[in-house]
């Protein structure tokens, strides 16, 4: 897969769908991609924050909990962002995120995120409504589910 | 050591100094001889007296000598020789004169100088010797590159000075003495002035040079403090850094050098003020000879034929007096310095040598508690930090001090590693003071450990096992030239009174190592534990990993790694891991390394000139002419440049995103735009070389995991790999020796161990790649018995100066590893593990206190905790509050009823 489909990629990915596909360039030639073998961990719960992730291709699956047992509450595929919240608020890690099948995912580090966020206010107001819509859905679901990731919308 | 100079050379060279007299008294015979056989030459046989008849004979050699006060002749009548024969036998003579004089001055130098050499040994091992036996207050005044300074340098004149000190005196005075006395023989007037003369000479000459001892000794002083000073830039360099205060050095060092040129010119200045009228004191005789004997001799009243020759034997006086006062300068100037000197080196109170003497069997163990009675202890300043404690500490405790508020738990541990000597009260061991106990006692049975213990200049090893070199354990047997060499090196040792001891003997005591269980290995094992305990390990096996390793001098070693590095290969393909490295295979590209490295295929050594890059040579760029891929390159360099212009055109030079690209700063992506700018106003044709070559190196650096700008071609691949050899075809001599082409069969010397076991890339796309490789390839070094042999390279690294090379927190757990591998009965660990964080500390602690309790003659622990709640690790605390002890029990008891340890610990 090469940097112009990384491109295409990012374009479908809701908080990246305004941004100049120029900076989305930017944005994939400054990130790594990284191959995950189902099972490995993209990040743990409690750790600090220091990336974001885009799957490019495969599954995940987002667990909570500590060592007795943990959750599991959602999943994440292709084109989804995972773990910008956290970046944004400077906040541990939520949820830990587990490969379910091979993925190859874009790795944004924390610096390169907020400065594109920086760089393009269309896009903060992009998060800020996707942050709202989270907050919204979670309040709404809040008897019935304790905590709940936002669902990655397509 | 003795007052004055004259005094310790006298003491120590009374024989020699006889001797070397006599032996100028007895070169003067053959010197005076000398002097009056040219006379005979040029008036016997040259200018023919007593040969007015050619075949005249005269005896050549006859004397006739009366024993004095006897009557006993010893007399030779001379063998008859012609006037030929005559000039050839005195010429003969005068050439083995000169010869004789030549071997006596020859031997009377060496004589003088090897007298010297041996008295400036002894006084510079007698001054080193001192500072080993200096009490610890004096020690903190010291500054060691002033310290050296006097040791090196101020005691050199010394040398110089000891063979003249009293021949010289003795002959030069001898001489004025005789030419006065002449003077005085011919007229007792004449002489009077004369003797006057050398009076006023003799009394105001040292008088004025007084004033240049005086700015000598300035010179002296200013010069030590500006060697301090430079001593103390290069040791702080690190905080005047970090605090611009650069400058202010640099002012106060100009303003240093400043005075000691004032002192200098000064010193110039009047050494030839002295000069002149010295000259002017020694003209004058002769001036009043002149006038006043002239006067006299007009009048009548003197013989001309007598003042004649007092002139002629004063020509004799000045020469000596000169040089009789010149000796005298030199002799005040050492002596100053050597006052100096002794000012320096005498603290009052020395520690006694016989607590220092050599004891290569530690001496049968007296048992006994370690106990401070009453003890009080000042700080720098004089305030009191510790005031009438009494703590006993019993064998096999383990006892945690902890402060609550002060200094005193340290100030106590201090005085239990004799850092610090108690004001009043004493510290004792068994029932003796341990003041009053030989080191070889106390500096085996007890180990103190600080955060700021020191690193000697060495390896990592050699510093490990510093603390068990206490005496040559081995003699080491010498034969042929070693013997004779050695025996020189001990004659002239006690020559100088300086120890003969083998530095090459075995220093190690293997009998205290910590893991003493008879077997050859202990003292390796206690070293292995000892990194264990303190997590120093995994330090070590990284500095291993990143040393180089000469394949010549291990052999055996290199070829293991090789082994182990297929092994890595296969156990990588065995589990399913191939993918996270991309090997070196000779006739593969390496997707993982850059279009330049596939080409060289060969680790590099960078030159000792700069940093260049061997993949920008001009080389470089031949052998891709030569193998048609310059063109090739190019094109792919034009596509890159067009797409890093693309990306990174607008963005601001001081942009996050560059980071990404680790040799093209925002400055190079202009540059890039401009080729490409100039490419499409000239619309086809040729662009320069110059612009050509930089868009080749973009595509040389270019990595496609990385970029992922999809323009490395297979056929490009292809290309490279093919043109590899001939890159080795006429590889230029200057290259030759940095490059080495990889050969997976072969140890390579020009890269790190690391390099050699895995040999090849990691992949950048795999996720905790370096996490997975270590995994497998510490498995396999530990199955293929390879753990010990790196560990021992990575022993191998050097410190540095004082161990700056190594991190503050591996220097502060090699300092608890030193004291670990050596067997004490008393561990005083004062505040060792500083900047650590708090899980590491605990581990650290609990692993000591484990490996120490392993230890069958049952140690005792003191450990100063800056950590209050690792106390509960201990069976017993003592709580200081203000100098003084407030709580003392074991833990479980404190932990009940004392309030204070109770608001401490929480």
């Amino acid at each position: 897969m090469l940097l112009k489909d990384e491109v295409q990629l990012l374009r479908n990915v809701p908080c990246f769908s305004r941004v100049d596909p120029c900076k989305l360039k930017l944005i994939a030639f400054a990130s790594a991609r990284i191959c995950y073998e189902p099972g490995d961990i993209l990040f743990h719960q409690g750790d600090v924050a220091d990336a974001a992730y885009v799957i490019l291709r495969g599954n995940a699956g987002l667990f909570v909990g500590a060592g007795c047992g943990e959750i599991k509450i959602g999943d994440a595929g292709a084109g989804s962002i995972l773990g910008e919240m956290c970046v944004l608020c400077d906040a541990p890690r939520a949820a830990t995120v587990r490969a379910t099948m091979p993925i190859e995912a874009l790795r944004i580090g924390k610096e390169c995120l907020l400065k594109v966020i920086a760089d393009n206010p269309r896009m903060t107001s992009d998060i800020s409504r996707s942050l709202a819509e989270s907050l919204r859905d979670a309040t709404a679901l809040a008897d019935r589910q304790p905590v709940r990731m936002p669902e990655p919308t397509h | 050591m003795e007052n004055s100079l004259l005094r310790y050379i006298w003491n120590h060279t009374r024989p020699q100094q006889v001797w070397v007299l006599f032996i100028v008294l007895l070169s003067m015979v053959p010197y005076f001889a000398a002097f009056d056989l040219p006379k005979q030459i040029i008036n016997g046989p040259i200018q023919g007296q007593g040969f007015e008849t050619p075949d005249t004979t005269a005896s050549f050699m006859a004397f006739d000598f009366v024993m004095p006060l006897t009557d006993w002749h010893i007399n030779f009548d001379g063998i008859p020789l012609d006037r030929m024969s005559m000039l050839m036998a005195l010429s003969g003579v005068f050439l083995l004169l000169v010869v004789i004089n030549g071997l006596f001055k020859f031997y009377i130098n060496t004589y003088k100088g090897r007298l010297g050499e041996r008295l400036l040994r002894r006084i510079r091992f007698e001054l080193v010797d001192r500072v080993l036996r200096f009490p610890p207050s004096a020690l903190k005044q010291l500054r060691g590159a002033e310290v050296s300074t006097m040791v090196k340098d101020e005691v050199e004149p010394f040398g110089g000075f000891t063979g003249d000190a009293f021949v010289q005196p003795a002959m030069l005075g001898g001489q004025a003495i005789a030419a006065l006395f002449f003077i005085f023989l011919q007229n007792v007037w004449l002489g009077m002035i004369a003797g006057v003369m050398v009076a006023i000479q003799v009394g105001i000459i040292p008088k004025m040079r007084r004033r240049l001892i005086e700015l000598g000794r300035q010179r002296q002083i200013t010069a030590r403090h500006l060697a301090g000073k430079v001593g103390e830039i290069v040791d702080g360099i690190d905080t005047i850094h970090a605090y611009d205060t650069s400058n202010y050095e640099r002012a106060d060092i100009a303003h240093r050098l400043g005075q000691i040129y004032r002192i200098r010119y000064d010193l110039y200045r009047w050494k030839f003020l002295v000069k002149f009228v010295n000259n002017f004191l020694s003209q004058l005789t002769p001036f009043l000879f002149y006038s006043i004997g002239g006067y006299f001799a007009l009048r009548g009243s003197l013989d001309v034929g007598q003042l004649v020759a007092v002139i002629n034997a004063y020509k004799d006086l000045p020469g000596p007096l000169k040089e009789l006062i010149d000796w005298d300068q030199a002799r005040q100037d050492v002596q100053v310095k050597y006052e100096q000197l002794l000012e320096q080196f005498d603290p009052g109170v020395l520690i006694e040598p016989a607590l220092q003497v050599v004891t290569p069997v530690a001496p049968a163990n007296p048992g006994g508690a370690l106990s401070a009675q009453n003890v009080t202890i000042a700080d720098g300043s004089g305030a009191r930090v510790v005031e009438n404690v009494t703590v006993r500490i019993d064998k096999g405790e383990t006892v945690a001090i902890i402060d609550n508020s002060g200094s005193g738990a340290e100030a106590l541990a201090e005085a239990f590693g004799r850092l610090v000597w108690p004001v009043s009260g004493r510290i004792t061991l068994g029932d003796v003071d341990i003041l009053e106990l030989p080191e070889s006692v106390t500096g085996r049975r007890i180990s103190y450990v600080s955060a700021d213990s020191y690193f000697f200049h060495g390896s990592v090893k050699e510093n490990l096992l510093y603390g068990l070199k206490h005496a040559p354990t081995t003699t080491v047997s010498y034969s042929g030239r070693d013997a004779i060499n050695r025996r020189w090196e001990m004659h002239e040792a006690q020559m100088a009174a300086n120890p003969h001891l083998d530095l090459n003997a075995d220093w190690i005591d293997r009998r205290s190592t910590s893991i003493l269980r008879g077997f050859s290995d202990d003292l390796k094992q206690s070293m292995l534990r000892a990194l264990d305990v303190v997590q120093l390990t995994p330090d070590v096996m990284e500095l291993a990993l990143h040393s180089f390793l000469e394949p010549e001098d291990n052999p055996g070693l290199a070829e293991r790694i090789v082994q182990m590095r297929h092994a890595l290969r296969q156990a990588l393909q065995e589990e399913g891991l191939a993918n996270i490295v991309a090997h070196f295979d000779p006739a593969a590209y390496n997707p993982e390394a850059s279009v330049g490295e596939n080409l060289m295929f060969a680790a590099t050594r960078t030159s000792t000139f700069g940093n260049d890059d061997i993949t920008e040579s001009d080389y470089v760029f031949e052998v891709l002419k030569v193998a048609k891929l310059f063109d090739m390159l190019y094109g792919m360099g034009l596509t890159i440049a067009e797409d890093l212009v693309e990306i990174f055109a607008d963005l601001p030079p001081e942009h996050p995103f560059y980071q990404q690209l680790e040799r093209i700063t925002a400055a190079d992506i202009a540059f890039y735009q401009q080729i490409l700018q100039r490419r499409q106003a000239r619309a086809g044709q040729a662009d320069t070389e110059e612009d050509r070559r930089a868009v080749v190196r973009l595509s040389l650096h270019y990595v496609e995991p990385r970029y992922r700008l999809g323009v490395l071609t297979q056929e490009i691949m292809d290309a490279v790999v093919s043109a590899r050899d001939l890159f080795y075809l006429n590889l230029p001599a200057e290259l030759r020796n940095r490059i080495e082409r990889y050969d997976p069969h072969r140890y390579m010397a020009a890269a790190t161990l690391r390099e050699n076991v895995l040999f090849g890339k990691l992949s950048n796309r795999v996720a905790d790649a370096p996490a997975k490789i270590r995994q497998v390839a510490g498995r396999l070094m530990h199955e293929n018995g390879l753990f010990e042999s790196f560990i021992a390279l990575g022993l191998d690294f050097d410190v540095g100066n004082s161990g700056r090379r190594l991190t503050l927190a591996q220097r502060h757990k090699l300092s608890l590893a030193r004291a670990l591998v050596r067997r004490s009965d008393f561990y005083i660990l004062n505040r060792a593990l500083p900047g650590l964080d708090k899980r590491v500390q605990e581990e650290i602690v609990t692993s000591v206190i484990d490996f120490l309790r392993e230890q069958d003659n049952d140690p005792s622990i003191v450990w100063v905790l800056s950590n209050t709640s690792l106390s509960r690790l201990f069976h017993r605390v003592v709580v200081f509050d203000r100098g003084s002890v407030v709580a003392d029990g074991a833990f479980e008891a404190l932990d009940k009823e004392s309030d204070i340890y109770k608001s401490l610990v929480a």
